[in-house]
C-alpha cells in the first residue's frame, strides 16, 4: 500500500559560499511516522531542519513539507508544523495556561478553540492542578513534557523535535517517548533529532548524516542487520564518522 | 492579526509580572522627577545676599529691612562699591547681590519708579532663579504699599535682573525635558533591546521564527508595549511636573506628545538594532548605555549647558539623537515654541529615525534569516 508522503525531499542541496551544508539529500517522510534524524555535530541535520521548517531556503532541490513547496512558499509551512527545540522553548514568567493560550494564539487559534482543548489537554496529562503555576515552578521534566504538548497542542501535520530530551532523566524520557508515540498513533508525523542511540531504536526509521549527505536511511532493525552491528550505537560510530577528516 | 494579539499579550504579561521592569518603568520616573524637581526647588531659607546701597535714603533702608525680615534672606554684609562685587561672588557664600540705584527715593518721587539691579550667581541657576524672583516679588510687595493698593501697571522699582557667570541661566526648568528624555530612551531602548535579547538567550526566539509569526510581527509585538508605557510615562512625568513643582507646558501639548512620539520611535529602533547585534542581555544593557543613556545625560544639555562645552563636544552632540529631542521639548515646554519654531529639530529626529529603522531592520533580517549550523 502506498503511504500518503507529508515529507519529500530531493536532491536537496543547500551551501553557505563554497561550503556545502546539504550535499543532494533525498528523502522521504510517510503520514504518521516517527523519523528519527541523526548525525554528528556539524553532519548538516540542523541546516536541513531548518529548511523544512521554513526558516531557510534550499539551494537547489525539491522541499516539499505538508504538499508546500519550502523554496516558494516557506511561511505556510510554518502554519502547519509544530516545533520544540532541545532549549526550554516556554515562557517561565508565564503560567502553564498562559503558555498555551500564547501559542494557540500565535497559531491562529482564537480563546473559543483555546480553553476547551487547553483544559482538555490538562486533565489528560494530570496538569490541572499546575494549571495557574508559573513554568519557572514546575520541575524540568513536567515543563518538558508540557513544551512539547504545546508544540502539538494546534494539530500540526508534523511536528519537529530538536534534540527533544536533552537533558531529561530517563524516567522523563521514557515518558516522553510514550507521548509521542501518543501523538504518531494520532496521524502526526514525528520529526526528531536526537544524540542519544538508544532513542533512535524508538523510531520507525532512521536516517543517518555525515559530512552533509545522507549515509544511512532505513528501519532501525534492517540498518542493524545491513551492518551487521548489535546497536544502534555501534552503527552510528562505524558509518556516522566523517570518513574523511580535514584534509 | 490574533496571532498578533496573542503575542502582544504575552509581553504586557512579561511586563507586569516582573517586579524590576515595573519599578524602571514605573517609579524611577517619579523618583527621578522628585530628586531632580526637589534638587531645584531646594527651598530658599537665609541664602546670603549682599547689598550695595548707593542709595541709603528710606527706599533702600526700608527694602533692606524687609529682605533682612524674610525668612528667605539674611544680609551677609552691606557692600562699599561696585569692586567688592566680583570677589564677593568668588568666596561663594552669597547668592545675590542687591544694587540700590543712587538717590533712589528722589527718584522714584520725580518720575514715579526706580531700577533695583539684582545681580545673582548664575553657577547655581537653580538657586539663582529662587534668588531674583524672591527677591523681585518683596519688591513688588513694597511697590504695592507705596500705591497704596491702586493697581498699577508699571511697577514702580523695577527689579533688574542679571546673571553672574550664567547670563541667560540655560539650565533653569531643564529638568523636566532632561527626565523625559532619559526616561524614554531608558525604556524604548534599553528595556526593548533586552526584552529582544532574552528571547535570544533563553531560545524562545527560536520556536517564535518557527512559527507562524512574520519577523517583523514579533520585532513590532515587542516593542508595541513599551511604545505604549513610554507615552503613559510621558503623560506621568508631565503631570507630575505640574502638579507637584507647577510646571506647565508653555507650548502645544498634542505637538508635545508628537514629539515624543517620534523620540520613542527612535528609541525603539535603536533597541532593536542593539538587539540585533547582541547576543547576550549585558551586552544590549552595556551598549545601550554608552550608546544612549550617557551621552542622553552628558552631552544633551541636561545636565551640563552645551554653550559651555569646548567646541568638539558641541559638535559631536549633533549627531547624538538627545540632544535634538531635548532642544525641541524645552522650546515648546518652556518657551511655548510651535511646530514652526521646531520643525529643524524634528526632520533631524525624524531623518535619524528612519536611518535607524532601515538599518536595524536590515540588520534583523539577517541575523534571523539565515544561519549556519
Amino acid at each position: 500500500m502506498e503511504r500518503e508522503k507529508v515529507i519529500e525531499v530531493k536532491d536537496l542541496v543547500k551551501r553557505f559560499g563554497s561550503f556545502t551544508a546539504n550535499d543532494r539529500l533525498t528523502f522521504d517522510v510517510y503520514r504518521g511516522e516517527i523519523f528519527g534524524f541523526l548525525g554528528a555535530n556539524g553532519a548538516g541535520k540542523t541546516t536541513a531542519m531548518r529548511i523544512l521548517c521554513g526558516l531557510s531556503r534550499p539551494t537547489s532541490g525539491k522541499v516539499l513539507v505538508a504538499g508546500i513547496d519550502a523554496s516558494r512558499r516557506p511561511e505556510e509551512i510554518k502554519k502547519r508544523i509544530g516545533y520544540m527545540s532541545q532549549r526550554f522553548s516556554l515562557y517561565e514568567d508565564l503560567t502553564v495556561r498562559e503558555n498555551i493560550e500564547l501559542y494557540g494564539g500565535i497559531y491562529g487559534m482564537n480563546m473559543k478553540e483555546i480553553v476547551p482543548r487547553r483544559e482538555a489537554l490538562l486533565e489528560r496529562l494530570s496538569f490541572t492542578s499546575y494549571g495557574d503555576m508559573l513554568i519557572r515552578a514546575l520541575p524540568l521534566g513536567l515543563r518538558q513534557k508540557l513544551a512539547f504538548a504545546v508544540a502539538v497542542f494546534h494539530d500540526p501535520e508534523i511536528v519537529f523535535l530538536d534534540e527533544p530530551t536533552s537533558g531529561v532523566d530517563p524516567v522523563t524520557r521514557r515518558q516522553f517517548w510514550e507521548m509521542i508515540y501518543e501523538t504518531a498513533s494520532r496521524g502526526i508525523t514525528v520529526f526528531v533529532t536526537t544524540h542519544y542511540m538508544d532513542e533512535a531504536e524508538y523510531c520507525d526509521r532512521i536516517t543517518i548524516m555525515s559530512d552533509g549527505r545522507i549515509v544511512a536511511l532505513d528501519s532501525p532493525s534492517a540498518l542493524l542487520r545491513q551492518y551487521g552491528t548489535a546497536s544502534v550505537e555501534e552503527l552510528f560510530v562505524k558509518i556516522a564518522r566523517p570518513q574523511k577528516n580535514i584534509v | 492579526m490574533k496571532r498578533f494579539m496573542a503575542f502582544v499579550r504575552k509581553e504586557f504579561l512579561h511586563i507586569f509580572r516582573d517586579f524590576r521592569t515595573l519599578i524602571i518603568l514605573f517609579g524611577l520616573p517619579a523618583a527621578q522627577i522628585l530628586i531632580f524637581g526637589y534638587a531645584v526647588r531646594t527651598d530658599l531659607k537665609n541664602a546670603g545676599i549682599a547689598v550695595l546701597d548707593n542709595a541709603r535714603d528710606d527706599v533702600s533702608k526700608e527694602l533692606t529691612l524687609k529682605l533682612e525680615a524674610s525668612e528667605f534672606f539674611n544680609i551677609d554684609r552691606q557692600l562699599a562699591s561696585y569692586d567688592e562685587i566680583d570677589a564677593t561672588f568668588k568666596k561663594g557664600k552669597i547668592k545675590a547681590v542687591i544694587i540700590f540705584p543712587e538717590r533712589m527715593a528722589s527718584t522714584l518721587a520725580r518720575e514715579g519708579n526706580a531700577t533695583v539691579s539684582i545681580i545673582a550667581d548664575g553657577s547655581e541657576p537653580n538657586t539663582a532663579s529662587l534668588v531674583t524672583g524672591y527677591v523681585s516679588g518683596i519688591m513688588n510687595d513694597y511697590s504695592a504699599t507705596l500705591t497704596k493698593g491702586i493697581t498699577s501697571t508699571v511697577p514702580l522699582i523695577n527689579p533688574e535682573v542679571r546673571m553672574y557667570f550664567n547670563p541667560n541661566l540655560e539650565s533653569h526648568y531643564m529638568f523636566v525635558p532632561g527626565v523625559i528624555t532619559l526616561i524614554l530612551i531608558l525604556i524604548s531602548a534599553l528595556m526593548t533591546s533586552v526584552t529582544i535579547v532574552r528571547e535570544k538567550e533563553f531560545g524562545t526566539m527560536e520556536v517564535l521564527l518557527v512559527s507562524p509569526l512574520k519577523p517583523w510581527q514579533i520585532i513590532v509585538g515587542k516593542v508595541t508595549p513599551y511604545f505604549f508605557l513610554s507615552l503613559v510615562n510621558v503623560t506621568v512625568i508631565l503631570l507630575m511636573s505640574w502638579l507637584v513643582f507647577g510646571l506647565p507646558v508653555k507650548g502645544s501639548v498634542a505637538l508635545l506628545i508628537a514629539e515624543c512620539m517620534l523620540y520613542i520611535l527612535l528609541g525603539l529602533s535603536f533597541g532593536i538594532l542593539v538587539s540585533a547585534s547582541a547576543t547576550k542581555m549585558e551586552n544590549a544593557i552595556f551598549i545601550s548605555a554608552f550608546a544612549l543613556l550617557l551621552p542622553s545625560l552628558l552631552l544633551s544639555g541636561f545636565i551640563f549647558p552645551i554653550e559651555n562645552m569646548p567646541k568638539i563636544y558641541d559638535y559631536f552632540s549633533m549627531i547624538l539623537p538627545p540632544r535634538w529631542f531635548v532642544e525641541t521639548i524645552r522650546a515648546i515646554m518652556i518657551k511655548g515654541a510651535g511646530f514652526s519654531y521646531v520643525w529643524k529639530e524634528t526632520a533631524i529626529l525624524a531623518g535619524m529615525t528612519l536611518v535607524l529603522m532601515i538599518i536595524s531592520s536590515r540588520k534583523f533580517k539577517t541575523r534571523l534569516g539565515e544561519g549556519k549550523e
